[in-house]
């Protein structure tokens, strides 16, 4: 059905999907979840109340989601040339990738880190657990297993987006979807590159669950 | 207790929550002086500010006036870092256990320790001595989630404990759990002060509780102390009407039987209730009716109290104030 130079445009289009997925989700975490650690105790019934802070945070990471992805990757072109030196392929996309996914990832930091039972927050605070003590044994542990459920939906979104940097040249399955299915209408190039999409979307999903279930003590 | 140690002093104590919209005054004017090894009980309705005043205790909530004077230190005079430390020599327990979730026994257990910066082998050490305290050993490897709430709050204790607090503090800790249990929490806690002589405050909404365990007992009504005194003292003779209704607990329909005379009847576990009541119906000649009767046998003594009915005429009445007097029961007229 394929040729053998098509199947390696395929193979090369995973790797290189996979590659701007995962670059780009560990650097939008070491991003976003410091700014999600930082939304839920700056808040004003959190562990250090920083009003002021909470909204400028608040208020920055509200303005970088109402931005549509397309946008914000042709408005970051000048910008992502200025760090990566070309606009062009996978290591380009990755910087819009981050810049637009980490404040979505510091809000579903946000909202694993609240489920966290007040009561045992108070527990540990009786216990004279100073604040970081309490982020980092009490809040993120006890959070983990939804933290991972979060993680899942992060990486399936950047996965998406990344699949918009077809249009941008980027590199990828999106870029192959586009390319062939799109500009040259080849249907059959384009049904299988999202197949690949859904099994690769299905197979995060699936790794999310796992390891949640592994890490949860709750039964 | 005269002749102990000031262990927890609290002095013109006031909180006052303000939002933009809002002002709540849940505490007002507390003062009260608790001593080293006793086990002291704040009692009062929902709402009275109970949780509000423990949670000042060890400044979780801080003050809006009035000082706390914790073992000698004034808690508003030291800083930040000194207050997390303090906080170590006072355990805290809750209704609803606030264990980790994501820990076992073993691992809750080592909690606090890994806060005070122990080593883990110490920890661990300390954690089993802990387990064998509150008699959970084959639970070390288990997770909140596969416990009952008995245990879960024996955990907890065990975690409270682990610092070598001179003082725990206890806020609704058996409410969540079935009377048996409870009594086995009461149990424990009665042998964690006798043993290793830590001062316990027990918050509660139960007169039973109190009653169970504590030396003595402050009431706490609309954020204002009520009341204060030695259990048995407040329990035979409440004097404020919020005492009165939280000694009769169950019994607050005496009060709708209207234009009729109460005589309320104390066993203090001097006598045994039943000859009480049958010989005072012999001698007096008068038949009475039990209105409301909460009394417990204890090594064959009574320890409780019974409402009766008093009969119409005056002469009858007489009779049976004057076999209680007689027979030295205390007892007191209820209108
Ligand atoms: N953080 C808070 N903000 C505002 N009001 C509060 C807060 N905590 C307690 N209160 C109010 O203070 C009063 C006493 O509450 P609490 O101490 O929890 O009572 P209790 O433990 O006796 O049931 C209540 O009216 C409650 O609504
Ligand atoms: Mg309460």
């Amino acid at each position: 059905m394929f040729s053998q130079a098509m199947l390696e445009l395929i193979g090369i289009g995973i790797l290189e999907t996979l590659y701007m997925t995962i670059l780009s989700s560990v650097l939008a975490y070491i991003l976003g979840l410091p700014l999600g650690i930082l939304l839920v105790i700056t808040d004003k019934d959190g562990i250090a109340p920083m009003v002021t802070i909470n909204r400028i945070i608040g208020f920055i990471v509200n303005i970088f989601r109402s931005i549509p992805f397309v946008i914000l990757l042709v408005a970051l072109l000048p910008f992502t040339r200025m760090v990566v030196g070309t606009t062009l392929g996978p290591n380009a996309l990755v910087v819009p990738l981050v810049i637009g996914s980490a404040p979505y990832i510091a809000r579903l930091v946000e909202s694993s880190l609240k489920e966290v039972d007040h009561g045992v927050i108070e527990a540990a605070q009786s216990m004279g657990a100073s604040p970081s003590q309490i982020v980092f044994k009490v809040l993120i542990p006890e959070a983990m297993p939804s933290l991972i459920m979060g993680g899942a939906i992060a990486v399936i979104t950047i996965l998406s987006y990344s699949a918009m940097g077809g249009f941008v040249g980027a590199g990828g399955l999106g870029t192959l979807a586009i390319n062939y299915g799109y500009y040259r209408y080849q249907v059959n190039i384009m049904l299988i590159t999202i197949a690949i999409l859904v099994l690769i979307v299905q197979g995060f999903q699936e790794l999310g669950g796992r390891l949640m279930r592994r890490f949860d003590k709750r039964l | 207790m005269a002749n102990r140690e000031p262990m927890i002093e609290l002095i013109g104590l006031g909180k006052t929550f303000e939002s933009k919209n809002s002002y709540v005054k849940a505490l007002e004017d507390i003062n009260l002086t608790i001593y080293e090894g006793e086990i002291f009980g704040i009692i009062g309705l929902s709402g009275a500010g109970k949780s509000t005043l423990v949670r000042c205790i060890n400044y979780l909530e801080r003050p809006t006036t009035g000082k706390v004077i914790f073992d000698k230190t004034d808690l508003s005079e030291v800083g930040d870092r000194e207050l997390l430390k303090i906080r170590q020599s006072m355990g805290m327990i809750f209704q609803q256990f606030n264990l980790l979730m994501q820990r076992n026994t073993l691992q809750n257990i080592c909690f606090p320790l890994e806060i005070a910066g122990v080593s883990v082998k110490d920890a661990k050490k300390r954690a089993y001595e802990l387990l064998d305290v509150v008699g959970l050993t084959d639970k070390a490897k288990a997770y909140p989630a596969q416990l009952s709430g008995g245990q879960k709050q024996r955990v907890a204790i065990a975690r409270a404990l682990a610092t070598k607090p001179k003082v725990l503090l206890c806020d609704e800790a058996t409410s969540a759990l079935d009377p048996t249990t409870t009594r086995s929490i009461l149990e424990l806690l009665r042998e964690i002060n006798k043993n290793l002589g830590i001062t316990i405050v027990v918050i509660t909404h139960e007169m039973s509780v109190i009653e169970e365990i504590c030396n003595r007992v402050a009431i706490i009504d609309e954020s204002r102390i009520a009341e204060i005194g030695d259990v048995e003292e407040v329990f035979m003779r409440p004097k404020s009407k919020i005492a009165r209704q939280l000694v009769f607990s169950g019994a607050n329909h005496i009060d709708s039987f209207v234009g009729e005379d109460k005589c309320r009847i104390i066993f203090d576990g001097r006598t045994s209730f039943e000859p009480v009541i049958a010989n005072m119906v012999l001698e007096c000649r008068t038949p009475v009716n039990i209105l409301f009767a909460d009394t417990k046998d204890i090594d064959g003594k009574a320890f409780g109290q019974m409402v009766i009915q008093l009969p119409e005429d005056e002469s009858s009445k007489k009779r049976i104030f004057a076999y209680l007097e007689m027979h030295k029961i205390p007892h007191e007229e209820v209108l």
